[in-house]
């Protein structure tokens, strides 16, 4: 049987690859491999993961070079004998392929998250209109399940530590266009400040990287749009 | 920065002055392509730029939108890529703008100092 040579990072910020050998085998994730070595080679390598099956979004690695959820890359369609599997960038690593993904969930507090409503039980639900504008803009973006992988792909993330990132942005973008919200203005202003929309690039890696084709410089581009509109006086928020 | 909304202000600075350039570049492209395609020599050049106004008035504001954009891309590549820190990032790119305003100017001066009042 053929064999694959993966490369894995070990140990926490410092550290360095170790190189496995593991049978190809005709269908064959990226997270299979890892789990393979886990299980026959090095029962102390740490890695995450949940579903297998691209729901949960708790895979996502470095897969020569980019981000990626594992479970959702076949090895096959990296066409290389070699694979390097790396934790997430622009993430601090604790151990081995396992990140501390808190600074990344407080930036999306940061960029003012929190869904607020000024409704209680009492009230009639709000009649949301589907087809509006802007209940599609929120639709457009509103499927994230934070996964970090947009974050990871993101250069001004790794260049500017203030810099909110993509998917928080993503997610005030989505709230600033839902008409329940009650705090828009708040989450509107995070987005703008200075570590928020005005940023970013608009070079799209995020959107090239997103496991389920969403497009945060997408989302980004409207937040400028109407953090511009806001500053020339004729905002719509 | 003491206002959130410094950065924001100054990337809608930057955005605007991009706006009012565009156009003053075409102009400045097609001033330039006019003067060195109809054989004219320097000196006839120079004694149409010195006397005239609206040339003044065109290239000041270019040179001041100019002094006002450039520094505001360099300030952000200071910060992203060479990792100035932000106060010495803001202080190059004063220093950056007074340079541009100053040579500019001068040569704003030079081509049309007789038209000035
Ligand atoms: S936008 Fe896509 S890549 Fe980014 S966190 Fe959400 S699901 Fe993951
Ligand atoms: S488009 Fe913006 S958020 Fe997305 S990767 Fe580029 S700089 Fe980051
Ligand atoms: S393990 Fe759930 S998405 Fe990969």
């Amino acid at each position: 049987m053929p064999h694959l040579t993966v490369r894995i990072w070990r140990g926490a910020d410092e550290g360095e690859y170790q190189s496995f050998s593991v049978p190809m085998r005709e269908n064959q994730t990226v997270l299979d491999v890892v789990s393979e070595v886990q299980r026959s080679q090095d029962q102390s390598l740490s890695y995450r993961f949940a579903c297998r099956v691209g729901v949960c979004g708790s895979c996502a690695m470095m897969v020569n070079g980019k981000p990626r959820w594992t479970c959702r890359t076949h090895i096959r369609s990296l066409k290389s004998g070699v694979v390097t599997i790396a934790p997430l960038r622009n993430m601090p690593r604790i151990k081995d392929l396992v990140t501390d993904m808190s600074g990344f969930i407080d930036k999306w507090g940061k960029a003012g998250n929190v869904f607020e409503s000024e409704r209680d039980r009492r009230d009639a639900p709000v009649a949301v209109d589907p087809s509006s504008p802007r209940r599609k803009a929120a639709d457009a973006a509103i499927e994230c399940i934070n996964c970090g992988v947009c974050h990871a792909a993101c250069d001004v993330v790794s260049w500017n530590d203030s810099y909110l990132g993509p998917a928080a942005l993503n997610r005030a973008w989505s709230l600033v266009n839902d008409e329940r919200h009650s705090r828009k203005k708040e989450t509107m202003a995070a987005a703008m400040g200075d570590g928020g929309c005005g940023n970013c690039h608009s070079q799209g890696n995020c959107m090239a990287a997103c496991p389920i084709g969403l497009s945060p410089t997408r989302s980004i581009a409207g937040l400028k749009k109407m953090s511009l509109m806001s500053l020339l006086g004729g905002s719509d928020v | 920065m003491s206002n959130p909304m410094f950065e924001m202000r100054l990337y809608l600075l930057q955005r605007l002055t991009a706006i009012l350039m565009l156009p003053m570049v075409i102009g400045h492209l097609a001033t330039i392509l006019y003067a060195t395609r109809s054989e004219l020599t320097a000196a006839s050049i120079l004694e149409r730029t010195q006397s005239s106004p609206w040339l003044v008035v065109f290239y000041t504001a270019f040179v001041v939108l100019v002094s006002i954009h450039a520094p505001l891309g360099l300030r952000k590549i200071m910060g992203e890529w060479l990792r100035f820190s932000p106060k010495l990032a803001n202080r190059i790119s004063v220093l950056l703008c007074l340079g541009f305003l100053g040579l500019g100017l001068r040569g704003v001066w030079a081509l049309t100092g007789a038209a000035m009042p």
